[in-house]
């Protein structure tokens, strides 16, 4: 055994017990399990926010990005600055009225809201679609991290399967007090290893940061701007602002609010956040100190980008606990998924079609959802092929069709019917699919548009036909409402 | 009124609107091309607006809670 095997298993076997301890002195009801009794303070629920910023994606894929693309790559800075600056005003007003329903899921936000259950099971649906690819995604990347960091000794497979119910172990047990518990440890792990790294190499190799930029202006020019077309400044500013619209629609994060203890946990973790997910900035440092050190990496090869090079600059210690710290920022964010994916089956499907199940049945439901949920991703983590890389990308813009839907119940009542509503959500949902399919973009819709326009992210084109879609169907029910109504109201 | 927390829309706009001229590499700022280092000092921004907005709102809220539905009938 090598010294990197021996520390990714430690800190494995010591994240699974803290997952465990998690539950010590709680009574696990629904309400427990799936958001934590709303007794979160600010530290938590700090943590459980900052969980989407470092998953295996801004590990691998930040860096994987600013090796293989440069500048683009930093659009992953600014829609978490963004989305962080609404959350001060979003969140309180989501976690009010979760607070005095009782709600422990997103889905139930939206049915309670407009008073449907079919509304609901839409959500629902929606939501796994979405979660399970990330959940695949997630699974991924600690495989890769596992057996690239252990030199091939441990499989993708055997680390798959040995993480995955080590995952279902604690998130049956504690809910998402485990991901709380062991986030804290992620986030430890992660922020002495990515400012570790992001300081060490790009000085290590090139002297310093600015001598680093230099060398890579030198070697790929324009890799550190965006380009005129393609991945231009339109794409980026479109994207940024499609991502931050998605950002707080993920089941899991928009769900995660409603653990806090009071409002005030929101506001004062909209200050700290922004400067905290600096911490990618180090991330793409080490990437962009690959680009020239260790070049070649091709296609999905570039999200091995950070691993190979630390591989080449640090002995076995460091790369164990680097490999740690992945495990970590897959372990979390899974934990999440499936505590949420969990609740909503039971919650907003199984009641929904058995209305006389006991609380306690639907939390029975619930955690018996987890290792069903845990298995389906696992299998079509190893028996994936590119169906899967299609349901990946679609996971963002698949959320995102959700927030007309949220903006539109924002004030005391819904400004427009479910009915609306829904269509909206499954004429958008019906378009991300068509989209992807057929890997549509703006410029192939539309070939004769300016090249401003072409590099729009297309996910716009999906809420476009959401909106439209939705004020076409509030527009007939509510003349439909009046022409029924009016003869009462002149009797 | 709470007229400062407008704000809080000062990141997306200064960050984003102003992109399109920031899309480049010199000049160098503490060793990050100019674009990078534009999107960092956003993103610190972000936190100290906030920060100030989230200052503001606490002693409003304070005075607001030190303030009785009575009180507030007395004051001429």
């Amino acid at each position: 055994m090598t010294p990197a095997l021996g520390i990714i298993i430690g800190v494995f076997v010591v994240a699974i017990a803290l997952g465990l301890m998690a539950r010590r002195g709680h009574v696990m009801s629904l309400e427990q399990w799936s958001v934590g009794g709303r007794g979160f303070g600010s530290v938590f629920v700090f943590l459980l926010m900052a969980g989407e910023i470092y998953t295996t994606f801004t590990f691998l894929g930040g860096s994987g990005w600013a090796y293989g693309k440069g500048a683009p790559a930093l659009y992953i800075l600014c829609y978490g600055a963004i989305a962080y600056s609404v959350s001060y005003f979003l969140l309180p007003i989501i976690w009010r009225y979760a607070q005095a329903k009782k709600l422990v899921s997103q889905a139930d936000f939206f049915a309670v809201k407009y008073d449907s259950r079919a509304l609901g099971v839409v959500v629902a649906v929606v939501s796994v679609a979405a979660l399970v690819p990330y959940l695949i995604l997630q699974l991924k990347g600690l495989g890769i991290i596992v057996s690239e960091a252990s030199g091939g000794i441990v499989s993708q497979q055997v680390a798959i399967w040995t993480g995955s119910a080590a995952l279902v172990g604690y998130v049956v047990v504690s809910g998402v007090r485990g991901s709380a518990w062991t986030s804290a440890l992620k986030d430890l792990m992660i922020l002495v290893v990515a400012i570790g790294i992001g300081v060490y190499l790009p000085l290590h190799y090139y002297g310093g940061y600015r001598a680093m930029f230099e060398a890579i202006e030198l070697a790929r020019p324009g890799m550190l701007t965006l380009p005129s077309s393609g991945m231009s400044p339109a794409w980026f500013i479109s994207t940024v602002l499609l991502t931050a619209t998605g950002f707080y629609m993920w089941p899991q994060f928009f769900a995660g609010a409603y653990t806090a203890r009071n409002e005030n946990v929101f506001r004062k973790n909209a200050v700290m956040l922004p400067l905290y997910q600096l911490v990618i900035l180090f991330v793409f440092f080490a990437g962009f100190t690959a680009t020239l050190v260790v070049p070649g990496l091709k296609g999905a090869d570039v999200d091995l980008s950070l691993l190979r090079i630390v591989e080449r600059s640090f002995g076995s210690w460091t790369l164990g606990v680097i490999g740690a710290a992945g495990i970590l920022t897959a372990l979390v964010p899974g934990s999440m998924i499936l505590v949420t994916a969990g609740t909503i089956l039971a919650q907003n499907v199984f009641r929904v079609i058995t209305p006389t199940a006991s609380d306690r049945t639907v939390s029975l439901v619930a955690r018996s959802m987890v290792p069903v949920l845990a298995l389906a991703a696992v299998l079509l983590t190893l028996r994936g092929g590119d169906t899967l890389v299609v349901l990946l990308l679609m996971g963002y813009s698949l959320v995102t069709q959700l927030f007309p839907a949220l903006l539109l119940c924002l004030g005391a009542n819904p400004r427009v019917s479910a009915a609306s509503v829904i269509a909206g959500i499954v004429a958008g949902e019906l378009t991300v699919v068509f989209l992807t399919v057929t890997s549509a973009s703006v410029a192939t819709l539309l070939p004769a548009a300016p090249q401003v326009v072409k590099d729009l992210n297309v996910g716009f084109v999906a809420l476009g036909v959401n909106v439209v879609v939705l004020s076409i169907v509030a527009i007939v029910t509510r003349a439909r409402a009046l022409t029924a109504t009016a003869p009462e109201a002149s009797a | 009124m709470r007229r400062y927390r407008w704000l809080a829309a000062l990141p997306t706009l200064g960050m984003l609107g102003g992109l399109p001229f920031a899309n480049r590499v010199r000049p160098y700022v503490a060793g990050l091309p100019f674009l990078l280092a534009w999107i960092v000092g956003w993103v610190i921004a972000t936190s100290i607006i906030m920060a100030l907005i989230y200052r503001l709102d606490s002693t409003r809220d304070a005075d607001a809670a030190l303030t009785t539905p009575v009180d507030r009938a007395k004051r001429p």
